[in-house]
């Protein structure tokens, strides 16, 4: 029985659906049976991002409405044997499925796959409570930003009220030459309000935006920084213990790091 | 049959009568006791002229709406114009906020969330940004205050609003709302509490909290 983890922020354009693609990919990578599924019923992204998007001929909304079986639905990844994405639709809505409907498919892919990683769509509504149906445990992006530090604290506070304890934070989009000069949130602060365990942290980088222009996720490019950090978190959600990525500024990260992940 | 304590004796003086109600006991029995003086055994002083009534409660704390039960009973004689209830206010319970208990509740108000509570909250925790957090009596945090926090909500202007870390997004007492810190001008707070001097909000260090709202807090746990 795989585990299922639903990758979630409250607000939009944090990051969620590069995030989902990048971890299924990294642990994908890591030698993991890892199967996507994007809840963003309507405004489906997932399938952009990693590339899949011509391979569609059914979707989520499909198998929930009995159309085709689950096994149809799922779209092998053109790099990884062990990769599959289950794309949501695009014509439909958000009401279109129910969350214990989604909750029993997930039950389904749980039982083939060792990961699968739910895209969440933006906002608390219908997709939200969707996609969370599943899930065991969740992953909160975040930004930098007050605005989405708001978000992911209130969506933390949902996810604790529908029972999802010990949600994780990655914080991403970080520029360090900004935090350093305090023009942004200081991780640390962030942390101190959100109060959850931090997974990892991700640099801006062009390399991300360059990757979902061609298709393929970033994490598959070994010098951006962002892919290592994705494959360090990747790492992590295994149980390994790799410290946060350290860059310009030492001193106090590296004292969180070891608080974080119990080194030191 | 052996002498039973009166609940209610009547009184008179100069300019009316004076209603004594005892205060120890369970107060519906007190109205019973009250009615039943009045349309029994007292039905004397139901006819005549206008009489002035004052009530005394003893230490007994009512709320308005029982207040309003007396003013009823009374009402239905119609010769009885109450005058004044009023409760014995010992010069230890002067201030409202420091009598009665306390709650102690736990855990992280986060955005979206609020918790109320009737009486004195004791909140261990951290009241983050777009969560809410208030009370009728006083307020404690043990913890960040970052979010709303709201004391003597229905209209307590004694209350306080203490927090180990204040840096509220705004904070109410009573009926005056304050948007620190521009109002106050201090960047960090440690170990600070609010209070209303002359319908302002001011910020003073935990330690002058004995100075500014003498009393203590009698600590009664309760099942959450």
């Amino acid at each position: 029985m795989g585990e299922a983890i639903v990758v979630t922020s409250g607000k939009g354009g944090v990051g969620k659906t590069t995030t989902s693609a990048n971890l299924g990919t990294a642990l994908a990578l890591l030698g993991k049976k890892v199967c996507m599924v994007d809840t963003d019923i309507g405004l489906r992204n997932l399938d952009v991002v990693m590339g899949l998007e011509n391979r569609i001929i059914y979707d989520l909304v499909d198998v929930i409405e009995g159309r085709c079986r689950l096994a149809q639905a799922l779209i092998k990844d053109k790099r990884f044997d062990e990769l599959y994405l289950l794309p949501a639709a695009q014509t439909k809505d958000k009401d279109a499925v129910s969350p214990d409907a989604i909750k029993e498919m997930i039950l389904q892919l749980k039982q083939d796959f060792e990961f699968v990683i739910i895209d969440c769509p933006a906002g608390i509504e219908q997709g939200f409570r969707n996609a969370i149906a599943g899930a065991d445990r969740a992953i909160v992006v975040t930004t930098p930003e007050n605005a989405a530090v708001r978000d992911a604290d209130r969506v933390i506070g949902l996810l604790e009220a529908n029972k999802i304890f010990g949600s994780k934070l990655i914080v991403n989009r970080i520029r360090f030459n900004m935090m350093k000069k305090g023009d942004m949130l200081d991780i640390d602060e962030i942390c101190s309000v959100l109060s959850i365990d931090l997974l990892g942290i991700v640099p801006d980088d062009e390399y991300v935006i360059k990757a979902a222009h061609s298709g393929e996720p970033t994490v598959m490019n070994p010098v951006s920084r962002a892919a290592i950090a994705y494959r360090n978190i990747a790492r992590r959600i295994l149980g390994d213990s790799v410290p946060l990525m350290v860059l310009e500024d030492k001193k106090s990260f590296f004292k969180k790091i070891k608080r974080f992940f119990g080194v030191g | 049959m052996a002498a039973v304590k009166h609940l209610v004796t009547i009184k008179g003086v100069k300019d009316g009568l004076v209603f004594l109600l005892d205060d120890a006991c369970d107060y519906d029995g007190l109205l019973k006791e009250l009615q039943h003086k009045l349309e029994k055994t007292h039905q004397r002083i139901l006819t005549g002229p206008i009489i002035h009534v004052h009530v005394k409660l003893g230490k007994r704390q009512v709320s308005d709406e029982q207040k309003k039960e007396i003013r009823r009973l009374m009402g239905l004689s119609g010769n009885l114009l109450i005058q004044s209830i009023e409760s014995e206010v010992s010069s230890e319970n002067a201030n409202h906020s420091t009598n009665g208990n306390l709650k102690v509740m736990k855990g992280i108000v986060r955005s979206g969330q609020v918790i109320h509570h009737e009486g004195n909250l004791l909140f261990l925790g951290d009241i983050n940004p777009g969560g809410a957090i208030s009370c009728s009596g006083d307020l404690m945090i043990m913890g960040s205050l970052r979010g709303v926090a709201h004391a003597g909500s229905s209209g307590n202007e004694e209350a306080i609003i203490a927090a180990s870390h204040l840096k509220p997004t705004q904070l109410r007492i009573a009926g005056v709302i304050s948007r620190p810190p521009d109002e106050w001008g201090i960047e960090e707070a440690f170990m600070e509490f609010a209070y209303l001097k002359e319908n302002t909000m001011e910020i003073d260090k935990i330690a002058h909290l004995q100075r500014i709202r003498p009393g203590s807090y009698e600590f009664k746990l309760m099942q959450t």
